[in-house]
């Protein structure tokens, strides 16, 4: 059994090294290229959402380098993401390519079947040892989660652009090659160590505070989102990303017992009264936390998602009113396959500049009244 | 009176007639939104965001003709109307876009319909809708019990292969004939015309009537002469004229006979509904993948549309699984329509005579 799964972002570190401990054959898909979604476009429905399309592109490039059996994740929906594995596995079939299907469905009620997945998968091991190889997947997740909010930090302040990134990668790649906990332990502490020291421009300027939010998939994977984060952190901006992996693992899947991550943003509630309902993936999540972001004096929000996703839409259309009455500037970017980067960075260049002329603004204004009230 | 308004759009096609019962039971009067036009059409692209579904565009432009003329606008939140399914994100969504979008709208009635759980959570959104026009449960109790009786009705009419329009005049037909004595007839055909000298539970005689029409309109055999062709989609795009460009029409001008999913009972496309790997949890995608299965299967028709709307997120799911399933079967050509806010006729037209060219061509062959 040669074990293959969808790329997002890092999560194929925590995944690689779950499999590895439990001695699971793995073939990480290449990571995702133009050649990923020219493949998965041409097979995949044409309004399916562009994760899916991803997500066929890399099965297709797994297949060729010799996997044979496919572990995805299921839902219940109402989001389209529910059905992906199936549809998929169609395509791949009729194209004539033999894999081996494992969905993990969320449990509704059936533990069992759940369980009994996660077991087929484990080729037999036992509790303990899957139990040990999942807490070590996710010690993965949870170190590139503190790097990568670290980055997140530096990135706008680094004294020579690039550095982080360089710094970022290898730390990446060192954090995918440990296999023991000791080893992931060393490294990761001389990973946050190294960036933390990166040498940065001290001198004093604005640096706006903008937070992403939007659809879980086209956040986290920077091919999909065509690494907006990079762009905008070269751009002397920080970002904060509202969805972390380790964060949904600890909230949907393990009832937020694990202790540590940051505290649990009330998104869906602060949602109201704008979005009133839960509207499937992370629709509510995005309106509630454009406000918390807003009265946490965040400078901007970046709502990114990929076409046709319906949850994501029905907060696109109300976001505008959010943005108005919070007075927090707000973009929607709408990420499909034919995305260019040059419109992208047009984009991102233009709201920079909005936030910063905004900042003149209101600093001018503050002056204002401070040369008023002195006077009196 | 409390004018209450009613869109037409999305699920008014569905649930249309148990709405009005109940609303008109509790003393409001009824407004509906005249059929789709251009200008309706119009008003709702200008008024939603640019990537929302045809549907939704067409429902804001419904609500936006209505917002003027009415007190109330009524908006259920439609969850989910059947187990462990739901409708899609843009419905349980919806009453929230239009709020934002919408400017001077009068309040809106958006009680959350969900019976995702326990099919008698439906009683929380019929309580919660009521108490705007009474304080007295018994009084919104009965206007419930009324409702699902003119449901159950039109229902019928809809299996009959009655269309929307006409099942309901007939509905409220039959549910005057009891409330309202010496209710003036309306002009309907007269299959559905002798309704009242039926007696016995007005169910049974619209079952009464519906078998004899099915009788003539649905029984699954192919006609010798005719050629019959499946037209499946949601009920919002299959039944608004001005949107699917009258397709249905069209298909019957060019000398096909149409089927429809809505034909077919709710059991059947359950039963038919197995071949899927995983449960389908959207209802008006089973009931379309159910028929579809139907139809290819019991080898009823010679040719099978699937109206889907463009940014539909369900469609290009639930479209691309039948169309392999009918590639698979190999028995008759199957035509996928993507249907847009454009007015443009010739591509449709060319569409559906190739596509009826190939339904010749291969009923020649066999």
């Amino acid at each position: 059994m040669k074990v293959t799964f969808p790329h997002m972002g890092t999560i194929y570190i925590a995944l690689r090294g779950i499999f590895n401990s439990l001695g699971v054959k793995t073939v990480v898909p290449p990571p995702c290229s133009k050649k990923t979604i020219a493949l998965g476009s041409r097979y995949a429905p044409e309004f399916a959402c562009m994760p899916l399309k991803l997500n066929l592109g890399n099965f297709i490039e797994a297949a060729e380098m010799g996997a044979d059996t496919i572990i995805m994740g299921g839902g219940c929906g109402p989001c389209r993401f529910g059905y992906y594995a199936h549809v998929e596995y169609e395509i791949l079939r009729d194209l004539g390519y033999d894999y081996n299907l494992i969905v993990i469905e969320p449990p509704e009620g059936r533990v069992g079947e759940t369980l009994a997945k996660i077991k087929e998968l484990a080729g037999g091991k036992s509790w303990v040892q899957i139990w040990k190889a999942l807490s070590f997947g996710y010690m993965k997740a949870k170190a590139v989660d503190r790097l990568e909010m670290l980055v997140l930090k530096k990135r706008p302040r680094e004294k020579v652009k690039g550095t982080t990134d360089y710094f970022f990668r290898k730390a990446l790649e060192a954090i995918d090659a440990a296999d023991t906990q000791a080893k992931l332990s060393r490294v990761v502490d001389d990973a946050l160590a190294g960036i933390s020291s990166i040498a940065e421009d001290g001198r004093e300027r604005y640096i706006p505070k903008v937070a992403l939010v939007g659809e879980i998939y086209t956040l986290l994977e920077p091919f999909a989102n065509l690494d907006v984060e990079r762009r905008l952190g070269l751009m002397g901006v920080e970002v904060e990303r509202s969805i972390y992996i380790t964060e949904w693992v600890n909230n949907h899947l393990l009832g937020g017992i694990l202790k540590g991550m940051r505290p649990r943003r009330h998104s869906r509630e602060a949602a109201c009264p704008y979005l009133n309902h839960f509207v499937g993936g992370h629709g509510q999540e995005t309106i509630g936390n454009t406000v918390l972001y807003a009265k946490e004096g965040y400078d901007g929000v970046i709502q990114i998602l990929p076409f046709t996703c319906m949850p994501e839409i029905v907060a696109e259309s109300i976001l505008p009113r959010v943005s108005t009455d919070l007075d927090i500037p707000s973009i929607s970017l709408i990420m499909d396959e034919f995305s260019g980067a040059a419109g992208l960075v047009t984009r991102l260049e233009a709201f920079v500049d909005l936030l910063r002329s905004r900042k003149r603004i209101k600093q001018r204004q503050r002056q204002t009244v401070q040369v008023a009230t002195a006077g009196r | 009176m409390i004018r209450v308004g009613i869109p037409r759009a999305l699920l008014y096609y569905y649930y249309y007639p148990m709405w009005k019962t109940f609303l008109s039971e509790l003393g409001a009067k009824i407004e509906v939104s005249g059929r789709t036009t251009r200008a309706i059409l119009d008003q709702g692209v200008k008024s939603a965001v640019d990537e929302a579904c045809l549907p939704i565009k067409v429902a804001f432009g419904h609500v936006a003709n209505l917002a003027k003329k009415v007190d109330y606008l009524f908006l259920p939140r439609l969850v989910s109307v059947a187990n462990r399914e739901y409708i899609c994100p843009k419905f349980l969504g919806f009453p929230d876009m239009v709020k934002r979008n919408l400017k001077d709208l009068p309040p809106v009635i958006d009680v959350t319909v969900n019976i995702r759980r326990r099919n008698r959570d439906i009683l929380s959104a019929v309580w919660a809708a009521g108490k705007i026009f009474t304080s007295n449960p018994l009084k919104i109790w009965l206007a419930y019990r009324r409702g699902l009786e003119s449901l159950k009705i039109y229902r019928s009419f809809l299996e009959a292969g009655i269309f929307p329009e006409k099942a309901i005049r007939a509905t409220e037909h039959v549910v005057n004939g009891r409330l309202k004595a010496g209710a003036r007839e309306d002009a309907i055909d007269d299959a559905v015309g002798n309704i009242l000298t039926i007696g016995g539970s007005n169910s049974a005689a619209a079952k009464q009537i519906g078998n004899k029409v099915a009788a003539g309109n649905n029984s699954c055999r192919k006609d010798v002469g005719k050629f019959t062709v499946a037209v499946i989609g949601h009920p919002y795009n299959v039944y608004d004229n001005y949107i699917n460009m009258n397709i249905i029409g069209k298909l019957r001008k060019m000398g096909a006979r149409v089927v429809i999913a809505d034909q077919i009972p709710e059991e059947v496309i359950f039963e038919n509904t197995d071949w899927l790997p995983k449960k389908l949890f959207w209802t008006l995608g089973q009931r379309i993948t159910g028929a579809a299965k139907y139809y290819l299967e019991k080898d009823c028709v010679d040719g099978l549309v699937h109206i889907s709307a463009f940014g539909c997120g369900p469609d290009s799911m639930i479209g691309e699984l039948i169309e392999r399933y009918s590639r698979r079967q190999g028995k008759v050509p199957f035509l996928n329509l993507t249907l847009d806010e454009h007015t443009g006729e010739a591509g449709l037209v060319t569409r559906l005579e190739a596509f009826l060219d190939m339904v010749r061509w291969r009923r020649k062959v066999s």
